[in-house]
């Protein structure tokens, strides 16, 4: 009996133990939200952060966006060209960057560049007992370190979208105009005339979203982190794992929130 | 001044405090001695609110340390960690006035800076070390840049632990003869937990030795050669035989 119940009491460890990460994450992220507006504030930290998550991320965002939009250019063409609608290569490159692949690839590559970052740092400061002394000299470690952070990536990464959007467009825009034929003064005006706002503030509310699940993920499993090398090294893992995982979550559950109702 | 009574503390199925009871005076220099594993460190932890204990109570100064203002609390004591705990992202100056630049003893850039050099000279530091950074320091000067931050603030309390390990024995002297300096010039009460024997003669007043999660001898330091418990005498000397097995 005991050998046909030990999977079942497997599964039941696994969900148990699921249940009370995402509990102890909500708890985490509950607490750091409720730090935001409380003093002390620091600026310094936040503004050092905002270089770091926000200005730092710029090329890998930038270069992504550029090959995703030339690349969506090429597929939309071969792809419409089965039907004879090769003229939409405009209005689609603009609405799949805006829409999806800007934020969430955008995303992506701030988790892998970031969460990565910000659990290693942390977790070789709970190792090294940087954590404990900032402690001691009175110094709340979730204000200190996780709001900072937080709150840079939450703002850094609407911005970084926005700029991952137009970089995206204009790779299309380059592939299209150089090797598919297309007309430079129509390409752009069909993309301009096409889009609409909501199309690019939804991106840009997904963008504040992953922001503040990548430094989440990365600060919570920092602070959790194991002890030694191989701690921090899971610690790290982790952190771009749930947060990818995350994005990709939060991107389905907003494009249905934002284009279903 | 300090007050444990009775404190007990499990990791998971690990009990490493059981039922710590001891008595540190205003003005004295305590030091713990104890193999390691004994739970020193967690003792030290549990007093600053960094770990809390199962049971028993902790009191400074007949406050009980879970209850209070908390920042008022912690401004009372500075703390020299094992390895230095200094933040590698700011430089020398800026870890050693880490709590003149933030919260409410807050001061101007330049006075905390003038602050933390004087602190650095004060542990035999030159004021050209005062832009580098901790990585760009040597085991020693790393402990003497802790022990700065430690004493920058002027507290009353002050914990050192383990603040001679990994350090040659030339400079294990010189950190015990500054923490003595400092400690008697500051007339701080000071708490140490090291199993260097060195230190504990030249920091200690009083020695207490923990074993198997409860004080098992405290008294002067000047006993420490003659007292007849036959754990602390083979630590004191030593020895892989008698009563602490050598392998745990």
């Amino acid at each position: 009996m005991m050998v046909l119940l030990s999977p079942v009491a497997a599964i039941g460890r696994s969900t148990l133990a699921m249940l009370s990460a995402i509990g102890r994450v909500t708890i985490y992220a509950a607490l750091a939200v409720s730090h935001i507006l409380r003093p002390p504030f620091y600026p310094r930290e936040f503004l050092h952060q905002l270089l770091h998550i926000g200005w730092l991320s710029l090329p890998v965002v930038g270069l992504t966006a550029l090959f995703t939009g030339g690349a969506l250019a090429l597929q939309i063409y071969a792809g419409g060209s089965r039907f004879d609608a090769q003229a939409v290569v405009p209005q689609i490159v603009a609405i799949g960057i805006v829409r999806e692949l800007g934020p969430v690839l955008g995303g992506l590559m701030v988790a892998g560049r970031v969460a990565a970052a910000i659990a290693a740092e942390i977790g070789t400061m709970k190792v090294t007992e940087q954590i404990d002394a900032l402690v001691t000299l009175s110094t709340n470690p979730l204000k200190y370190l996780t709001v900072p952070r937080i709150l840079a990536a939450t703002l850094s990464l609407p911005v970084l979208v926005a700029v991952g959007d137009a970089i995206g467009i204009f790779g299309g825009y380059l592939v299209s105009t150089t090797r598919l034929g297309f007309n430079e003064a129509a390409y752009l005006r069909n993309t301009v005339d096409f889009l609409e706002v909501w199309d690019v503030t939804s991106g840009l509310i997904k963008g504040a979203v992953f922001g503040f699940l990548v430094a989440l993920m990365g600060c919570y499993h920092g602070m959790n982190s194991g002890r030694g090398a191989q701690g921090v090294g899971r610690a790290t893992t982790n952190a771009v794992v749930s947060a990818s995982i995350l994005i990709l979550a939060a991107n389905y559950l907003l494009t249905e929130l934002f284009f279903t109702a | 001044m300090i007050a444990l009574s009775d404190v007990h503390k499990a990791f998971g199925p690990k009990q490493v405090l059981r039922g710590l009871t001891l008595d540190v005076a205003k003005g004295e220099s305590c030091v713990i001695i104890g193999g390691s594993g004994t739970g020193k460190s967690v003792c030290l932890k549990c007093i600053l609110g960094l770990v809390i204990p199962d049971t028993g109570q902790i009191t400074v100064d007949g406050q009980d340390v879970t209850k209070g203002d908390r920042d008022a609390f912690l401004a009372r004591f500075g703390m020299l960690f094992q390895g230095g705990a200094l933040f590698d992202s700011m430089p020398v100056w800026q870890n050693v006035a880490f709590r003149l630049l933030r919260g409410r003893q807050k001061r101007p850039k330049l006075e905390a800076r003038e602050i933390a050099i004087e602190k650095l000279r004060r542990v035999g530091l030159t004021p050209d070390v005062a832009d580098l950074y901790p990585s760009e320091l040597s085991g020693g000067m790393q402990k003497r840049v802790g022990l700065a931050r430690a004493i920058a603030a002027e507290p009353e309390i002050i914990f050192f632990d383990e603040p001679t390990t990994g350090l040659d024995p030339i400079m294990s002297g010189v950190i015990n003869d500054l923490i003595r300096e400092i400690v008697t010039e500051m007339g701080a009460t000071a708490l140490t937990i090291t199993h260097d024997m060195s230190s504990v003669r030249a920091i200690a007043d009083k020695v207490a030795m923990l074993h198997n999660g409860k004080i098992r001898w405290h008294g002067p330091v000047a006993e420490i050669d003659t007292a007849d418990d036959p754990y602390l005498r083979q630590f004191v000397t030593g020895s892989a035989v008698g009563p602490i097995a050598a392998v745990r």
